[in-house]
């Protein structure tokens, strides 16, 4: 029951493992128990079905039994479309293994369908003979007939494909609660709990931590915190002493470093690593934000850290998200904004400003499906271009992106540390997929993260000739400017978005000042390159002909798609960026060094447009705007033909 | 001044750039004289640009606030009038248009210790920045907002503006506006600011009142300030200004005092129905009727029943201060969250990152 591929090897060399290890017999039944390598699990339900909050808990059980795993949330935009509707299917998708994995898998081998919306909107992903669990009790005409099943699938025969097995949660989770007090319409949501139980019990997961939890959120609530334990209890029990399954499935905990693990969503770890970069830097964090999907959690979650001497402010729009962010800034606060690609449009005007008075700010632009309002809820990697020039005049502004969940964290830290040493608004590229998805990450030690206590230096003694300040003084080699905060005395001075003269920062018109000024802006973000690391290349052999290249939260699906390509005897190079602007220095050279590059994007191919301009090499741009991520069996598949291809036409040369 | 960044355990890089420059410049000085406040810039308004007598108006009696030069910041958006910064020896930002509200709401929020201004004008705060207006006020950060009106957009050479009366004639309009303009002190009031007042920039005294009321207001201030632009909309407030006619139509308010005003105090503000106000002749009422200005009232239904006495044309028009009530200003409220949240002590960042359901690995 894993996930292999039809075109290429199984990314785990030694293929599908499956081993019947032991058998029991609680009450006569006889139960085996079977040993897998990999999981992918599809819970659907409808979006009050408590699909994602089931899938969050199922992961939290998972990690902490050890378990690598990575998980890809995809809900609907509407918070609640009409009940049992397909608009209104919400699902959970989560691979977990007893080795690394890069991605939440291509395909599950379980669904989990609560109704007959959930059936029909994921079927046709569950590949044949997969395992297909439903709520029996859900399939009622009335159910049938809203999404236009004409008989019932469960008496029909169309499942017979798949190993069908069809439970009634409903009803056994109402008997569960019979005594609990509850009204039949509140016992009732408990059901996502008890078939949280039953997975529980197949997979052998710990239980504690979700009665834990279930007892700290429904702290307010004991009989609703005691049914939901009861019917995760009567789930468990179920799948233990039930007929319907004989099999249970053991995957042993992964090989991972040595230290201190916690599941981490990637807006978490974005938040986080921001009160880190305040901490370490000992500024004071402003962030100014207006909500939106998917970046509100950021500011749900920041604003629960004051004690780290976090301001959070709600303002009226991302114009005085932004706004308030850089004024901060001016006082000596490290100034944050998070938002989604809409509102980074809004956002242009006062990031423009932010260039000309090289005053630092981090701008977070959590992706999502575009152009306008788009796909809230769903990801793509379309705003790299907005990020780079999406303003009026020469306006350079650094842009990086994380890879994954977890690096979210080290990505805003060095958000940080490139806006304080540069004295510049920094663009942080995430997306939806890399938001809400989540995986084990290893606690970094707080005081081995960067120290950026020394790219705060708040000038308070005049640096002229004639015992003025120079606002626009810059040091020789970062070419940063001076930054002297209001309080200081003697410091006063006056920045603006009209163009500075060198050095005093006095408005000028002069041509030859503002030539000077424009390329000086440019060079001191070309700069920065030098205080990045040079390309990140991944070729175990070091001899590939072909590379990939990618940036963002597609390096998951890239990385397994090499994985596989290279499982099956080829040879590709991953280059993954995390500083698109600046790239590293040497990434020219490197990427002259294939003979094919391959680019995939959730965009129409905005990152091969800017190497084919940068570097004139010859990008061949793969793209997907489906919002969905990447599935690496396909992207397997496009490296492959290149390698093939490649190959034969360089065979063909040599004739 | 002590810098209360609400953080007594752990300075912060502000803290300490502070600490130096006290230890380099000493004490704060905070007896100056009006000079002190100009720059070496050249001031390029047009001549005779009602801006030069607000600027000579705000130099001469900023000494008396007692406010170190360092200790202030002016931010102001786009237009003629938000060149101000650039001519005040103090700290300052000229922003883009419209924005200032929000840009000083950051800046004022995360540093309570310092003294925040904005200048904006008509077109600047109440068309491309009306939003970030209305809630600067309604959130009482801690600021004084100083709106010069021309009822013109000036720098884009003269277009009408949201101030301007209907059917004005510009380049833009040449069959006369459309559009009913706002009357920014009943704006500010429905905004429920803690704080309003209007002022002329040719009456030195009464700008000079209004502005020390307003900078010593705990919580955001708005002063609108009638300014002649001599060259796009010249003697706009001739009506008020000139001696033959401005007693008769202009309205002091006194805390305290009844609102009787004109030639020999011949006409005065009386109730209405429906909580309204309206003007009599003060020889046709008894004096029991005649409202005593309290600008201190909570309910704002009267400073804006008075905000209302006056029409488009201007007569009418109430100066002073309209309103002038205490209520905690967001930035105080914000430092105090953040005290609270630190009454335990301060964030552990490893604690923090820690948190939630950890597992350990071991080797
Ligand atoms: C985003 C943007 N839109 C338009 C302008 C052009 N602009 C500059 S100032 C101004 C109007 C200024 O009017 P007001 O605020 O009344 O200031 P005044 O010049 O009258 O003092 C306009 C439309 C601009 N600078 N920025
Ligand atoms: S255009 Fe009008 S407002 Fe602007 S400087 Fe000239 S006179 Fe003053
Ligand atoms: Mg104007």
């Amino acid at each position: 029951m894993t996930g292999t591929n039809p075109t290429v090897a199984p990314s785990n060399p030694d293929g599908a493992l499956a081993t019947t290890v032991s058998s029991s017999a609680p009450g006569g039944l006889v139960k085996s128990v079977v040993a897998l390598d990999r999981v992918v699990i599809r819970l659907a339900g409808d979006s009050g079905d408590g699909m994602q909050l089931t899938g969050n808990r199922f992961t939290s059980e998972t990690a902490s039994f050890g378990n690598d795993l990575k998980t890809l949330p995809n809900f609907p935009a509407e918070i609640r479309a009409p009940t049992g509707t397909l608009p209104g299917v919400s699902s959970f998708q989560l691979q977990f293994a007893d080795h690394d994995v890069m991605t939440p898998g291509d395909a599950p081998d379980v669904l989990v369908a609560m109704n007959p919306a959930a059936l029909k909107a994921n079927l046709s992903e569950l590949p044949g003979g997969g395992l297909l669990i439903l709520d029996s009790d859900e399939f009622t005409p009335r159910n049938l007939a809203k999404v236009g099943y004409a008989t019932n699938p469960l008496e029909d025969g169309s499942l017979e494909g798949w190993q069908t097995v069809s439970v009634a949660l409903t009803s056994m989770t109402l008997e569960a609660l019979k005594d609990s007090g509850l009204g039949k319409k509140e016992a009732e949501r408990s059901k996502n709990m008890f078939t949280l139980g039953l997975l529980s019990w197949m997979y052998h997961r710990p239980t504690e931590g979700t009665i834990r939890f279930l007892e700290r959120q429904f702290r307010r609530k004991p009989e609703i915190a005691a049914a939901n334990i009861a019917a995760f209890r009567a789930g468990y029990n179920y799948g233990d002493t039930t007929e319907a399954f004989a099999v249970s499935y053991e995957i042993k905990p992964a090989p991972m470093k040595p230290g201190r693990y916690r599941n981490i969503s990637g807006n978490q770890a974005l938040a986080l690593g921001l009160v880190a970069a305040g901490q370490r830097s000992g500024l004071p964090i402003f962030l100014g934000a207006y909500p939106i999907t998917p970046a509100s959690d950021i500011l749900h979650e920041l604003s629960r850290h004051k004690a780290f001497n976090v301001r959070t402010f709600q303002a009226e729009d991302e114009i005085a998200g932004i706004g308030a962010a850089l004024g901060a800034s001016f006082g000596g606060a490290l100034g944050i904004t998070t938002t989604s690609g809409p509102g980074v449009a809004l956002k242009a005007e006062t990031i423009g400003l932010a260039v000309m008075t090289e005053l630092p700010l981090v701008i977070v632009d959590v992706q999502r499906g575009g152009p306008s309002t788009g796909l809230p809820t769903k990801t793509e990697q379309s705003d790299l271009l907005q990020a780079m020039f999406g303003r009026n005049g020469e306006a350079p502004i650094p842009v990086i992106a994380p890879r994954s969940p977890g690096d979210c964290f080290d990505a805003a830290v060095e958000a940080a540390r490139i806006a304080l040493t540069y004295r510049t608004p920094v663009m942080l590229l995430s997306d939806g997929y890399l938001a809400n998805g989540a995986e084990p990450w290893a606690i970094p030690d707080a005081d081995s993260l960067p120290d950026l206590t020394s790219a705060v230096a708040f000038a308070t003694e005049p640096n002229g000739e004639d015992g003025e300040f120079l606002p626009y003084l810059r040091d020789p080699e970062t070419l940063a400017r001076a930054w002297a905060i209001p309080g200081t005395a003697g410091m006063q001075h006056r920045i603006g978005g009209l163009e500075k003269a060198d050095k005093t920062g006095n408005i000028s018109y002069d041509p030859a000042n503002h030539d000077f000024m424009t390329r000086t802006r440019q060079a001191k973000i070309d700069g920065i390159a030098a205080s990045i690391p040079l390309t990140d290349v991944e070729d175990p052999d070091g001899d590939a002909r072909v590379a990939v290249i990618g940036w963002g939260s597609t390096y998951g699906p890239i990385g397994s798609a090499a994985r596989q390509v290279r499982g099956s005897g080829r040879k590709v190079a991953q280059i993954h960026l995390r500083h698109i602007n600046p790239f590293p220095s040497d990434l020219g050279e490197v990427l002259a060094r294939y003979d094919r590059v391959i680019c995939p994007e959730m965009n129409l191919g905005q990152l091969s447009l800017l190497l084919r301009a940068k570097y004139l090499v010859d990008v061949q741009s793969h793209t997907q705007v489906s919002g969905m991520p990447f599935r690496s069996a396909g992207l397997a598949a496009v490296i492959q033909d290149a390698i093939d291809s490649t190959t034969a036409s360089l065979n063909g040369a040599q004739q | 001044m002590t810098v209360e960044l609400g953080m007594p355990d752990a300075p912060t890089p502000i803290d300490a750039a502070i600490a130096r420059s006290l230890e380099q410049h000493g004490p704060k000085v905070t007896e100056l004289k009006g000079k002190d406040f100009k720059t070496d810039q050249e001031v390029r308004w047009c001549p005779g640009c009602g801006d030069y007598v607000i600027l000579n108006a705000v130099q001469s009696f900023l000494p008396s606030l007692g406010i170190a030069r360092e200790d202030m910041v002016i931010v102001s958006g786009i237009g003629c009038s938000s060149r101000f910064p650039y001519y005040m020896n103090t700290y300052g930002m000229h922003s883009i248009h419209g924005r200032a509200p929000a840009i000083a709401t950051g800046l004022a929020a995360s540093r309570p210790d310092l003294s925040v201004w904005v200048v904006t004008g008509d077109g600047d705060a109440l068309s491309i920045g009306g939003n970030h207006l209305i809630h600067a006020l309604r959130r009482n950060v801690n600021m004084t907002i100083l709106l010069f009106n021309n009822r013109i957009y000036g720098l884009t050479k003269g277009q009408y503006s949201p101030t301007s009366e209907v059917g004005k004639v510009t380049k833009s309009t040449p069959m006369g506006s459309l559009d009913h303009p706002f009357n920014p002190v009943s704006l500010a009031l429905g905004a429920d600011a803690t704080f309003v007042g209007r002022a002329m920039d040719s009456d030195r005294k009464g700008l000079t009142e209004v502005l020390r009321q307003a900078a010593e207001h705990k919580g955001t201030s708005l002063v609108e300030i009638y300014q002649n632009c001599n060259i796009f909309n010249d003697g706009a407030f001739e009506l008020l200004k000139d001696p033959a006619t401005g007693p008769m139509w202009t309205i002091p308010l006194e805390h305290g005092k009844p609102l009787v005003f004109g030639p020999d105090g011949a006409s005065c503000v009386v109730r209405e129905d429906f909580g309204g106000l309206r003007i009599a002749e003060t020889n046709q009422v008894d004096p029991s009727e005649i409202v005593v200005h309290d600008a201190t009232r909570e309910d704002p239904s009267y400073a804006f029943a008075l905000s209302r006495l006056s029409s488009q044309d201007l007569r009418y028009s109430p100066m002073g201060v309209f309103r002038k009530v205490q209520k905690p200003s967001y930035d105080a409220m914000m430092t105090e969250q953040l005290d609270e949240a630190r009454l335990s002590g301060p964030g552990d960042l490893t604690a923090l990152l820690d948190g939630g359901d950890t597992w350990e690995v071991k080797a």
